[in-house]
């Protein structure tokens, strides 16, 4: 059986779910081969054999050092020395990118955003907001895949994960751009964005700077916390946890909007959530189009009683 | 400094948006066609950079006729020129194909720097950036929510999934920008009237030596197979908070074993 490549996402070599996900779309398709990139492998090797991993690719940290570029030389390097039948990367505007220049390395084609990868290598995509649902292909050559995170469930099913150090002799054009200065925002203890199975979302209703009333919501739900982009941009919550067209896609089981109007670039970012709850006192909010469960109604008042009710049911 | 800023024509937003049921491909006629709104910041960014450190502002455009209506509210914008390439034979090429398209126009312009959308509304790919760096062989600072340029040097600061990266390169490069970098500028009535003046270069696919067995519908590197309407969500519940809420909600949650 073929290769099919897997790029993991980790930090500091605590493997992602998405990948995770990645891993059990790639057995469909051949034999997952994880490509590791930077520290921390024997952390995360252990995640990578439960999820079927045959072989795991180690390169080193330094291709982080420039941008995108040298990850896509190993990519495309690893598959036409495999015969690899697909590359899968996770949906991140980062990985898109990687997805893009390897495909063109590889002379093949990109598919971005897939919701599914069958085993042909065919893919399913959500485009126009959720509207619309297409089926993609590459019809020639290896097929590069970027895959939206919580998609579909992972299954566990071991394998070898035997590790393979490689090492790539970087092209010139792939050290063009140099990392200089690494920023990393804190981090909190609450499940990642574009991860958590349940995300609340705080939007222009929240009011003020203090997103406590989210955040405590969130808490009692162990769910991550996101924003509408009018709640960033009046600079309330930071960037990262921005939602919607320019901000993370994000496709938890339960979305739960608080104070948001539903404005199709925020919907752009939510629409394929499984369910969707939304707290707003406007009643022709077109947030309510979309919501399995709608309140009308003051959020400060109905997150916090929600809030009280989860406890006392825990 | 001369600059390049790639400007995509897309269906508006707000409208209905469709793939048409022959070819697969938008229906431009379904909807009005908007700069894509990414790309505003990208012009911005680029009318910024001509106002510190000089030089020209063209727009380069990839499609079909109406294009040119977005290329004229570029123009209004403030921008000096622009490159349009239109060519039946493009119709239909996927996002690395309008990549090659459009590596292969720049090779028509001088350009100390490519700026463009980090995403356009309509397709999401968000990989043309990246795909023109590796034709064109430049640096790639995508996804900039910040741009220095010092000389020859340009510095940028990358959003990433956990806060930034400080990105540095030598010109010529390619950059593209977030919504978080700027404030664009509305088209004064002075700008709109001169606009109508600017010039518009059209390119054929021959013009901009784009080989025509490597782009269009027929020769993309993906397919697109079937199309069809997301099944509509099934209506949902909607209460008023008559100080219960919240437990309304729990109640919810707790018939879908959420709580
Ligand atoms: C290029 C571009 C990209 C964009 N990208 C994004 C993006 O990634 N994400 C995003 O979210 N937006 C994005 N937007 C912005 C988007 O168009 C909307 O402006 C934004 O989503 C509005 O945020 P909001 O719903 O919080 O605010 P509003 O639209 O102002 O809605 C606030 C809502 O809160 C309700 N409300 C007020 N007080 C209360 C209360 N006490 N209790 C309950 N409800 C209350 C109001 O009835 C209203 O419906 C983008 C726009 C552009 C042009
Ligand atoms: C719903 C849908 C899904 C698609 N999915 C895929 C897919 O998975 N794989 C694939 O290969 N193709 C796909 N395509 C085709 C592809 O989107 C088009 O070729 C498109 O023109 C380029 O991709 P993009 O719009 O996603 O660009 P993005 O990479 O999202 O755009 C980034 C920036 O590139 C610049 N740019 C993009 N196109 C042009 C242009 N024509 N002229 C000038 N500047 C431009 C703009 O500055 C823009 O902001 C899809 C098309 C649609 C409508």
């Amino acid at each position: 059986m073929a290769e099919v490549l897997v790029l993991v996402d980790h930090i500091d070599g605590e493997v992602k779910k998405v990948t995770t996900e990645l891993l059990t779309a790639a057995r469909r398709l051949g034999e997952p081969a994880a490509v590791w990139v930077g520290e921390g492998i024997d952390t995360g090797s252990a995640k990578l054999a439960e999820f079927g991993a045959e072989k795991v690719y180690a390169a080193p940290a330094e291709l982080n050092d420039y941008v995108v570029a040298p990850t896509a030389e190993l990519l495309a390097k690893l598959a036409g020395d495999a015969s690899a039948a697909a590359v899968l990367v996770s949906a991140t505007p980062e990985n898109k990118e990687i997805a893009g220049r390897t495909a063109v390395k590889l002379g093949s084609g990109v598919l971005t955003d897939a919701v599914d990868v069958s085993a042909e290598g065919a893919t399913e995509h959500s485009i126009f907001g959720g509207g619309t649902i297409t089926h993609a292909k590459v019809p020639n050559g290896v097929p590069v895949i970027a895959v939206r995170p919580n998609s579909f469930p992972a299954e566990a099913s071991p394998a070898a994960a035997a590790q393979e150090e490689v090492s790539i002799e970087l092209s010139d054009s792939a050290k063009a751009a140099r990392v200089t200065e690494r920023v990393v925002r804190e981090k909190g203890a609450r499940p990642e964005l574009t991860e958590a199975a349940i995300v609340v979302s705080g939007g222009r209703g929240v009011g003020s700077d203090d997103f406590t009333v989210v955040e405590n919501l969130a808490d009692s739900l162990g769910a991550a916390v996101g924003a509408s982009r009018a709640a960033v941009d009046s600079g309330w919550y930071p960037n990262q946890f921005q939602v919607g067209q320019t901000g993370k896609t994000v496709s938890p089981n339960l979305y739960v909007a608080l104070g948001i109007s539903g404005a199709i670039q925020h919907r752009a970012g939510m629409q394929t959530s499984k369910n969707i709850i939304a707290v707003n006192k406007d009643p022709e909010a077109p947030i309510f189009e979309l919501a399995d469960f709608g309140v009308i109604g003051d959020l400060h008042k109905v997150a916090p009683q929600l809030t009280e009710e989860i406890s006392k049911r825990k | 400094m001369n600059i390049v800023v790639l400007v995509k024509q897309v269906p508006d937003t707000a409208t209905e948006r469709k793939l048409t049921s022959d070819d697969k491909t938008l229906d431009r006629a379904a909807s009005d066609g908007v700069i894509n709104e990414l790309d505003e910041y990208a012009i911005e960014e680029g009318l910024l950079l001509k106002e510190k450190h000089g030089g020209e502002v063209t727009i380069l455009t990839m499609g079909p006729e109406q294009a040119t209506d977005s290329i004229r509210k570029a123009l209004s914008m403030g921008a000096d020129k622009a490159v349009h390439v239109s060519d039946e034979a493009l119709h239909g090429s996927d996002a690395l194909q309008t990549a090659y398209a459009l590596a292969q126009a720049l090779g028509t312009i001088e350009f100390d720097l490519v700026v463009l959308g980090s995403e356009s509304t309509d397709a999401r790919t968000g990989v043309v950036g990246a795909a023109l760096a590796e034709y064109l062989g430049l640096p790639q600072l995508t996804l900039a929510d910040k741009v220095d340029v010092d000389g020859q040097s340009i510095k940028v600061q990358r959003l990433t999934d956990y806060g930034y990266d400080v990105v540095e390169a030598e010109l010529p490069a390619v950059v593209s920008v977030v919504e978080k970098i700027n404030e664009p500028r509305y088209p004064s009535f002075k700008l709109i009237m001169q606009a109508k003046k600017k010039p518009v270069e059209k390119l054929t696919i021959a013009d901009a030596e784009i080989d025509a067995a490597r782009v269009g519908l027929a020769n993309a590197a993906t397919e697109t197979v079937d199309v069809a309407a997301a099944p509509p969500r099934a209506a949902g519940t909607i209460v008023k908070d008559e100080s219960d809420g919240g437990v309304k909600v729990a109640e919810f949650l707790a018939e879908k074993k959420f709580v």
